[in-house]
């Protein structure tokens, strides 16, 4: 993902996220869910889990990576891809703090993939 | 690279698996390993598919070998690639998507594919099979909405799937085509036997009935036979049997007849070429169970090694059906045929039925139902060819009778001087020599090791007991129990250990917890923090150690989430009781929010359901004002107290079962458990509050009260054992503040009471909170100090502002100017 083709957005303080902890951000793209990892890093992903569309901002985090609500699948807050075995991936947004404030990268009109089951995916 | 010699599996399956593990302890270093897999996933246990589908297993617990085991062997796994041809000229195996993997040996594990009956319809959504993780992922995905699955074939395979679906809330039929269910496994009493055993736990039977279509437009609607009759269905399983996949060495020239034909070292027609498992045919058979799969695994595993050789020979092979609670087991002839006799024990009113067919004194089949305890006894007596003439009139009692009082030392002392090659492990072919010698070699002094070291007792776990006992018998001392499983993998220590290091050091805080014992990871996962979170809240119920990053959504929101991400509110109503104030403050909420749905609870009170989350606050906020509490329909906790009318109207009733219910109710609210808690009130033995399927149930009697406890009314009912009689009320709070005291710290986090108390005895419940009067008595004091901290209404703090960052979004960016996009 290139620099210029994304457009920053302030999106609060940095503090109004806690460790281990998430908040949403609604965007015309969907709702973005923003996490701040075991080692202290801010993170966003989109908020729906590749499985069925759960609410990752939801989840429990532990380390870099976060179990949905509804079934338990683990996504890695990194790449956004679903631990093993299962399947599945989200979007990744970057982030960047800056002066205390939490700005999020969304390119603009881009759209998220249709998340679907993997197991539904696999059944086709 | 490496000059050493290419080795290429083509089949990651249970036997390709098998004889990968044996070649790596023979000969770690002869060959570059490369093993092709089509599924996705790493190596599994497939015969563990039934418990995972009837939900007794966790995917975890099924995988055999992770990635990292192929990396730290040096094997190159490809997985989710299929090899599409061999070509034995330039010895190169071709994947699908062109690679070509040059081979100086190889072998074929490609398994069997299940046969699908050609009828209309056969390609309908919800027509699956039962043979991968993929297709118990489906099933699983299917039965979570409850509706009906039809069965197809009432084989073991069949009936593992009707069983695991039933269990996962299915309807079930079972559609087979003969007249008698496991006919190549049972004889024609023990099939009639298990049959109205399945009828009996809600599974439906067609019999004689021959599938002619499957209906529905895009999805499986139902199925149709050939009397023109029809059943409804959402899901329609097919599991008629298997046929071995040959294709692949059919197109490279190797010649297969119903399989691909091996010699008795498991090579093909081309030297170079070994195969084994379900897609060979050995003299004239082809298989089906692990048992013999794993011995095939063995001899190419040798050959491959080059370490002397084995031929492979076929043993007789029990089989079990895997269904919980229902034993069988059987093997060899099931029925007579001239020149044997059989011996026949059948005990109606048990549900148990023993035959063993004698031909000139020796054992040569063996049909067990109802109780198969004996089914490795009489295994043992057939493979070794013992004469049992001298004893056959107490043979069917079983071993413990032939053989009169058990020796010193009990079965480990007999096994010990059993012969080295009795089978100990059937699924792994495991024998009794291999175990013994592993366990002095290695120094192993846990069941656990053993099973690691050896396999005996890793797959279907039946003869995890002989194996037990062996290490008893060879270990002696040394042995150690370590009954509890580790908490999750970020520690080695379970439950009780962990919770005992809490309270004894006192650590209350998750995080010093952690850097105490060790845990392998910074923030522990997404198993282990709820756990730790409950343990500190119940040791320090008067310390703020609550950390709500560490509970599950619901709990943290004290709502429920919904699949679409809307919550469900559940206000409390004590004792089932609700007044017109109430109505009226949750009907005007209803209409204020536009709730979509209201529905009366089977816990006695009115769930909302689909409320949006940004909404919560304020509906908690109105609920609020017309005195109405969190119902806590969300967690860990205590949930309702369902009543019944009692005295105070009902003709039968013999004490006012609805005030002792809204008492206990008031006493109990708020309080968090290892899980929930549901208590009930009835006014006589009629019971119509269902008390006997309640954690904590009482029955109103003439004299007083009878207490019940450890019932359970979901996944698996449990009736209540009966706790004691009590005469007054009182000591009806009394008995429960001290029980659900008991059960709060002494409960693994997510054990309901019904398996806290099958684990540990209705006895030791007794002895704590009937017999003890004083030690009751400090139990529910310490109820209700805890008590006096938990009764603080969630919600009404949530509408006064706690926590609001939960419920509102951090930003809005909808109105970008890309918006629009
Ligand atoms: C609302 C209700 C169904 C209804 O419409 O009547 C219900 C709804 C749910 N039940 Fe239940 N159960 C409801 C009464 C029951 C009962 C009957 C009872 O309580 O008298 C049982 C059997 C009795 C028992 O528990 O022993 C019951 C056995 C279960 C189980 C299986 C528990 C078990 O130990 O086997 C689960 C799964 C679990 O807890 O892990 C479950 C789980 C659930 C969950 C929480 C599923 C979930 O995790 O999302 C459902 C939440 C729906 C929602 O969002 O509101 N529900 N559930 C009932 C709420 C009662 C209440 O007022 O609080
Ligand atoms: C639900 C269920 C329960 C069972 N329960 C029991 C039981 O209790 N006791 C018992 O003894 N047996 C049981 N079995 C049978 C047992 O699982 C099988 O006998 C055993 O798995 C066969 O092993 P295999 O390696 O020959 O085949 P598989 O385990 O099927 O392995 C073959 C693998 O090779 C792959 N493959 C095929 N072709 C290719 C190719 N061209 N390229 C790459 N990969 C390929 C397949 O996808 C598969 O993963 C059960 C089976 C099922 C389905
Ligand atoms: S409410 Fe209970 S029974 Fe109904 S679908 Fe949900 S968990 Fe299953
Ligand atoms: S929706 Fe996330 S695991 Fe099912």
């Amino acid at each position: 993902m290139r620099e210029e083709t994304l457009e920053w957005h302030q999106i609060g303080a940095d503090d109004a996220v806690p460790r281990l902890g998430a908040r949403v951000v609604e965007t015309a793209q969907g709702r973005v869910a923003v996490f701040r990892d075991g080692t202290g890093a801010v993170r966003a992903i989109d908020d729906a889990c590749p499985h069925r569309g759960g609410p990752l901002s939801e989840g429990i985090v532990a380390g870099t990576e976060v179990s949905c609500p509804l079934h338990g699948m683990c996504i890695s807050l990194i790449d956004g891809r679903a631990i093993e075995p299962d399947e599945g991936e989200v979007r990744v947004h970057p982030v960047r703090v800056v002066g205390g404030v939490i700005h999020l990268g969304l390119v603009p009109g881009a759209r998220r993939a249709a998340g679907a089951c993997s197991a539904v995916r696999e059944a086709r | 690279m490496s000059a050493r010699p290419r080795l290429v599996f083509v089949g990651n399956g249970m036997a390709g698996t098998r004889a990968l593990e044996e070649l790596l302890e023979l000969a770690p270093e002869r060959y570059d390993v490369t093993v092709f897999g089509d599924e996705p996933h790493p190596a599994y246990n497939r015969i563990l598919l039934s418990p995972l589908l009837a939900g007794e297993a966790s995917e975890q617990e099924i995988i055999v070998h992770d990635r990292a085991w192929y990396e730290a062997h040096g094997v190159r796994l490809v997985s989710g690639c299929r090899v599409v041809a061999i070509d034995r000229g330039r010895r190169v195996a071709v994947a699908d998507d062109g690679a070509e993997t040059p081979f100086d040996r190889l072998v074929l594990a490609t398994g069997a594919s299940p046969i699908m009956l050609d009828i209309p319809g056969r390609e309908l959504r919800g027509v699956v099979s039962f043979r991968s993780l993929r297709d118990v992922a489906t099933m699983v995905e299917h039965a979570r909405d409850g509706g009906r699955a039809v069965v197809i074939g009432g084989g073991l395979l069949g009936l593992e799937a009707a069983w695991g679906l039933l269990r996962r809330g299915m309807t079930v039929t079972v559609v087979h085509l003969l007249d008698q269910i496991l006919e190549r496994q049972l004889d024609r009493t023990a099939s009639a036997l298990l049959q109205r055993r399945l009828e009996a736990e809600g599974i439906a039977f067609r019999m004689e009935a021959e599938t002619q279509a499957i209906l529905g437009a895009d999805r499986v609607t139902g199925a149709r036979f050939s009397d023109g009759s029809t059943v409804g269905a959402d899901l329609v399983v097919m599991a008629i049997g298997i046929r071995p996949n040959v294709a692949l060495a059919r197109g490279s020239s190797l010649p297969c007849e119903r399989g691909v034909l091996v010699n008795d070292v498991m090579q093909t027609y081309d030297p170079r070429i070994y195969a084994l498992g379900e897609c060979v045919e050995h003299r004239g058979r082809t298989f089906g169970l692990v048992a013999p799969l794993f011995d095939q695994a063995r001899v190419v595993a040798n050959q491959l090694a080059e370490d002397g050789y084995f031929a492979y020979r076929e043993q007789p092979m029990a089989t079990r059906l895997k269904v919980t609670g229902i034993d069988t087991l059987s093997v060899g002839e099931l029925s007579a045929t001239p020149g044997a006799e059989e011996i026949v024990l059948s005990d109606a009113s048990r549900g148990v039925y023993k035959k063993v067919v004698v031909r000139e004194g020796k054992i040569t089949g063996v049909v067990l139902f109802g109780d198969a305890s004996d089914g490795g006894y009489f295994l043992d007596l057939m493979r070794d060819g013992v004469d049992v003439t001298p004893f056959r009139g107490e043979l069917l009692l079983g071993r413990g009778f032939v053989e009169g009082a058990p020796a010193a030392g009990g079965e480990g002392a007999r096994l010990l001087a059993a012969a080295d090659e009795t089978r100990i492990c059937d699924c792994n072919g495991v024998c009794k020599a291999t175990i013994v010698a592993t366990i002095r070699a290695k120094g192993l002094t846990t069941l656990d090791a053993v099973k690691r070291h050896t396999k005996a007792g890793a797959s279907c776990g039946a003869c995890s007991p002989k194996v037990e006992a062996l290490l008893e018998a060879v270990a002696g001392a040394a042995v150690e129990r370590p009954a509890v499983a580790p908490m999750c993998g970020c520690t080695d220590l379970g439950h009780d250990e962990v919770r005992a290091a809490i309270t004894s050091a006192g650590l209350d805080r998750i995080d010093a917890v952690m850097t105490a014992l060790d845990w392998r990871t910074p923030d522990g996962c997404s198993r282990c923090r709820p756990a730790l979170n409950y343990y500190l809240v119940c040791a320090f119920p008067d310390r703020p150690v609550d950390d709500p990053r560490s509970r599950v959504v619901n709990e943290r929101v004290h709502a429920n989430i919904q699949k679409d991400g809307t919550y469900s509110v559940v206000p409390r109503m004590f004792g089932g009781l609700t007044t017109a104030a109430e109505l009226r403050a949750i009907a005007d909420v209803v209409d204020k929010y536009a709730i979509p749905t209201v529905k009366v609870t089977g816990g006695q009170r009115v769930d909302l359901l689909g409320v949006k989350k940004e909404d919560l606050p304020a509906v908690w906020a109105d609920l609020g004002r017309a005195g109405m509490v969190s119902g806590h329909a969300y967690g860990k906790a205590l949930r309702t107290v369902k009543t019944c009318v009692g005295s105070e109207w009902c003709r039968y009733g013999v004490q006012d079962s609805t005030a002792l219910g809204v008492a206990l109710e008031r006493m109990c609210w708020g309080a968090w458990a290892p899980h929930k808690v549901k208590l009930a009130v009835s006014g006589c033995p009629r019971n119509c509050a269902e008390a006997t399927i309640k954690d904590f149930g009482v029955v109103a009697i003439d004299e007083g009260w009878e207490l019940h406890v450890g019932g359970n009314g979901g996944i698996k009912v449990r009736a209540t054992d009966v706790l004691c009689r009590v005469a007054t009320a009182e000591a009806v709070m009394e008995h429960c503040g001290a029980f659900l005291q008991l059960y709060r710290e002494e409960a693994r986090y997510l054990e309901r009471t019904a398996h806290w108390v099958e684990r540990v005895g209705i006895e030791l419940v007794r002895a704590r909170v009937v017999e003890d009067a004083g030690g009751r008595a400090t139990l529910h004091a310490r109820f209700l100090a805890s008590q006096a901290h938990a009764q603080v209404d969630p919600w009404a703090e949530r509408a006064a502002g706690h926590d609001a960052h939960e419920f509102a979004p951090l930003a809005r960016l909808a109105d970008e100017p890309w918006a629009a996009e």
